[in-house]
């Protein structure tokens, strides 16, 4: 396989077939996938069955489409998208997809190529939760994403709303290595309002696909993506999820996997700590913050790591200040609750404002403060 | 028969101000009419009708002659039934059944009623201002508003009930004198029965909030759920403000006996307050329409508007707010002319911290990420630029509402009063008046920082992710919270404290809320 000096990829005939007949039979497994009609097994099939299992009376139409099939022009469309495709002859192919009964025939990639193959040649770490998460779950996967970037472990997501932004945020804060996977071509920023953030992730990270570009997002194109999240995670982490939400999916592919599955716990009455505590009770592991997920992966060599992980903004602290953020990270979140009307407004408002420089609490909605992990 | 011309002079109401109106009535033999020119409105043209029925019910006698009345100047739009009584008595003169001798020393502004008596209309305190400033002896009015006339000085009113009184009047009767003012409420510029701090429980952040707003002319911003206190909170802030001058005084009573807002007659002794419904129009909030009105802004000015529900307000309305927040005045360009009303006022907004109002509360807030982002969006932008001070309401304890008072209003307005003295002192010679109307130029020159204090402001500017303007508010706050503490230095608490009462600006601070 030769390697083209720019792009870097070149991927085989076959693959390119492979993934332009999903993109173009997109519309008849999402008509599969809301009939409930075998929708696990769809993308392990061959070429041919999927196009007998799905087209219908459109598969003669196909099927020439399919004999027609241009290489060189989906090529041309993956230069002019600014996007690389690595398939499965590939030998830069995320070895970790392989696990996959159904893998991915080619990975396109928005963003430098050499920083994928950096950033998989680390251990990958998956961060996955609510979209509608609350100021301490942004938080929890926020501090998770910094403190695991960090360590030199990359973090992979799916730039969804919620979480999973927090958690690439997180991680392009400390300067680290993210991925985001996402349920369209990659080039495209979806949902729209993470366009910043798709930027950003594009400049200093990589967002991957199994779409290529140009492939608008289907309901079924997010459990697919969540498939790839679980495989290139060595270890996935769930933040907060609801009972039934798609989170505990990707954590259910993850175990089957054998990749190790964490949890960050939430309050035994809040509707979206379900699912995390849920998981716990479960066998997952117990995470409280980056340390957690790296003894999971590491045992105990993760003490030298954790050293890289966490900061030192704690230390200097002055007493006051330390026994105020205690207060913060116990549940005393509002002024309120903090000066409990005896302690003076002023001072415990100077005070937050200090903690907050040093960046160990945060503004949430409602006047709260929250501790930053 | 000789041709009969009489001039009154009157007044009309061009925005706030008074201009000079010339009544010349003409009175020649020709078929009976009565014509009124001079680029009148509706309800002057209906002047006819009234004048007709005055100056018969008042046992005068109706010419019945061609008789053309003009109001000069003509390109000046005359809006209004306060020309009237000019009319009428421009007509009794032109036909010889009064004296015309006194009308060049006389105003005269009033509506008619049919049955000959005078009424008041809006905006007589800013005739009386007109009739001072062009030089004349008096002013003739209804009694009903001769006392909001009387507070001008250096005019003499005369206060009458109907069309004989005048004529009597002019005839060289006795000046019948206004009614003597009522007596001045409750000294210091605070209505008995104004809301005060002693009824709050709870909020200590909005109160001290309240203060420092109250101190350097701050913009606020309150933010809670439903049902928390914010209006509540913001009705308070008038009493904190210092006392009206006599000077500020009037231009509030004249600004709102143009708009018909009622003081009885009085100066206005409290500080306004204003709170428009949200669905209000650009024109209703800054002033406007046809004729232009002054809006709620300018209803506004010497005291508090208040903006609820703040991201329900319509884009174009708060758009409108930009100019006249910078500038304190709104300039409203109609055709030729261009009107001035001013708006100097102090800024209140509340809002709910997300479109279903629980967001941070104890109760599950039910909006996704992009109902909140959409939601801050029509918080974010221009109008927020202006707002110095951000603060969070929450629903207080029970303990705290079972809790003796923290404080009062007249304890804080003494502070705020100290403090705006100590600032009047360190501007005297520039334009500003408060901390609030610094910019980045007087800021340097009058901000001195300690220097750990710079250290932490530097420190928030470089990593904390506060902008240009941003650094401006939190050291124009600061410096509220130092004159407050009486210091002349600001020092580090005052910036910490700033900080922690900043408002939001980033995309940033969206995502991590």
């Amino acid at each position: 396989m030769s390697r083209d000096a720019h792009s870097g990829g070149r991927p085989c005939e076959p693959c390119l077939r492979r993934s332009w007949l999903i993109a173009r039979l997109a519309a008849h497994i999402e008509l599969a996938w809301s009939a409930r009609r075998g929708r696990a097994a769809l993308l392990g099939l061959h070429d041919l069955a999927l196009v007998d299992a799905l087209a219908g009376d459109r598969r003669d139409g196909i099927l020439a489409e399919y004999e027609r099939f241009d290489a060189a022009a989906a090529r041309r469309r993956c230069t002019a998208a600014g996007v690389a495709g690595l398939c499965r002859c590939d030998e830069r192919y995320p070895a970790a997809l392989e696990d996959l009964s159904d893998p991915p025939a080619v990975v396109y990639v928005r963003g430098d190529l050499r920083r994928l193959e950096r950033a998989l040649a680390r251990d990958c770490v998956a961060i996955v939760g609510a979209r509608r998460a609350s100021p301490y779950g942004l938080a929890q996967a926020r501090g998770l994403g910094r403190g695991l970037a960090a360590a030199g472990l990359a973090v992979v997501s799916g730039m969804a709303l919620g979480v999973d932004a927090a958690a690439h945020v997180g991680a392009l804060e400390a300067g680290g290595a993210t991925l985001a996977v996402l349920a369209c071509g990659p080039e495209r920023a979806y949902p729209a309002s993470k366009r910043r953030l798709h930027a950003q992730i594009v400049a200093h990270g990589v967002a991957i696909s199994e779409l290529p570009p140009g492939t608008l997002p289907r309901r079924w194109c997010f459990p697919a993506r969540n498939r790839i999240i679980a495989a290139l995670g060595q270890a996935t982490v769930v933040v907060e999820a609801g009972e039934r939400s798609g989170s505990l999916i990707t954590a259910g592919q993850a175990a089957d996997l054998g990749r190790d599955v964490g949890a960050v716990p939430g309050l035994v009455t809040a509707p979206l700590a379900a699912g995390a505590n849920g998981l716990i009770a479960d066998g997952a592991r117990l995470v409280r913050g980056p340390r957690d997920v790296l003894e999971l992966l590491f045992g105990a060599a993760a003490e030298t790591l954790a050293k890289a992980a966490s900061d030192d903004r704690r230390d200097g602290l002055a007493p006051d200040l330390r026994v105020l953020l205690e207060r913060v990270g116990a549940g005393c979140d509002t002024l309120a609750a903090l000066t409990d009307g005896e302690a003076s407004v002023d001072a415990t408002l100077a005070g937050l404002a200090q903690l907050e420089l040093r960046g160990l609490v945060r503004r949430a909605a409602g006047g709260r403060y929250v501790a930053t992990a | 028969m000789p041709v009969v011309l009489a001039r009154v002079v009157t007044f009309a109401i061009d925005g706030i101000d008074p201009r000079p109106v010339w009544v010349e009535v003409d009175i020649r033999p020709g078929l009976p009419t009565f014509r009124v020119v001079g680029l009148a409105d509706a309800a002057v043209r209906e002047a006819r009708e009234r004048v007709r029925a005055a100056i018969l019910n008042s046992d005068f006698e109706f010419p019945a002659r061609r008789i053309t009345a003009n109001l000069a100047p003509a390109h000046l739009r005359k809006v209004g039934p306060g020309f009237d009584a000019a009319l009428a008595v421009g007509l009794l003169a032109a036909s010889g059944q009064c004296s015309a001798g006194a009308l060049e020393r006389w105003a005269i502004f009033g509506e008619l009623s049919l049955s000959g008596e005078v009424r008041g209309c809006r905006g007589v305190l800013a005739v009386a201002e007109g009739a001072r400033r062009a030089g004349l002896a008096g002013l003739i009015v209804a009694r009903e508003r001769a006392g909001e006339a009387a507070l001008v000085e250096g005019v003499e009113i005369a206060a009458v009930e109907d069309l004989r009184a005048i004529a009597a009047l002019l005839d060289g009767g006795e000046v019948p004198p206004p009614p003597e003012p009522a007596p001045a409420p409750a000294a210091g510029g605070l209505a008995p029965d104004a809301p005060d701090l002693a009824d709050v429980r709870g909020h200590e952040l909005p109160l001290r909030a309240l203060e420092i707003a109250a101190a350097g002319g701050h913009n606020l911003l309150l933010e809670g759920p439903p049902g928390s206190g914010k209006t509540m909170l913001a009705r308070r802030l008038p009493a904190l403000l210092p006392p009206l001058t006599r000077a500020e005084a009037l231009e509030v009573t004249r600004i709102h006996s143009v708009a018909g807002v009622s003081h009885a007659g009085a100066l206005a002794t409290v500080r306004p307050f204003r709170a428009p419904h949200h669905t209000i129009s650009p024109a209703g909030l800054v002033g406007g329409g046809r004729p232009p009105a002054p809006g709620e802004a300018s209803l506004a000015h010497h005291g508090v508007l208040f903006l609820d529900e703040l991201s329900e307000f319509s884009r174009p309305s708060l758009e409108a707010l930009r100019q006249p927040i910078e500038d304190g005045e709104i300039v409203i360009v109609r055709g030729q002319l261009a009107l001035r009303f001013p708006t100097r006022f102090t800024l209140i907004a509340a809002t709910n911290p997300c479109p279903c109002g629980y967001a941070g509360s104890d109760r599950p807030c039910r909006c996704g990420e992009p109902e909140l982002a959409r939601h801050r969006r029509r918080l974010s932008g221009p109008l927020l630029d202006r707002i110095d001070l951000l603060v969070t309401v929450g629903r207080p304890s029970a303990a705290a509402l079972a809790a003796a008072p923290r404080t009062a209003s007249a304890a804080v307005r003494e502070r705020v009063l100290a403090a705006r003295e100590r600032q009047c002192a360190r501007l005297a010679g520039t334009a500003a008046h408060t901390n609030a109307q610094l910019d980045a130029r007087r800021l340097r020159a009058h901000v001195r920082l300690g220097s750990s204090a710079r250290r932490t402001l530097a420190q928030a500017y470089d990593t904390g992710g506060l902008s240009a303007r941003g650094h401006d508010r939190v050291l124009r706050v600061a410096r509220t919270i130092a004159d407050l503490a009486e210091r002349e230095t600001v020092e580090l608490d005052d910036v910490l404290q700033a900080l922690a009462l900043r408002t939001r600006e980033s995309a940033d601070e969206v995502l991590a809320a």
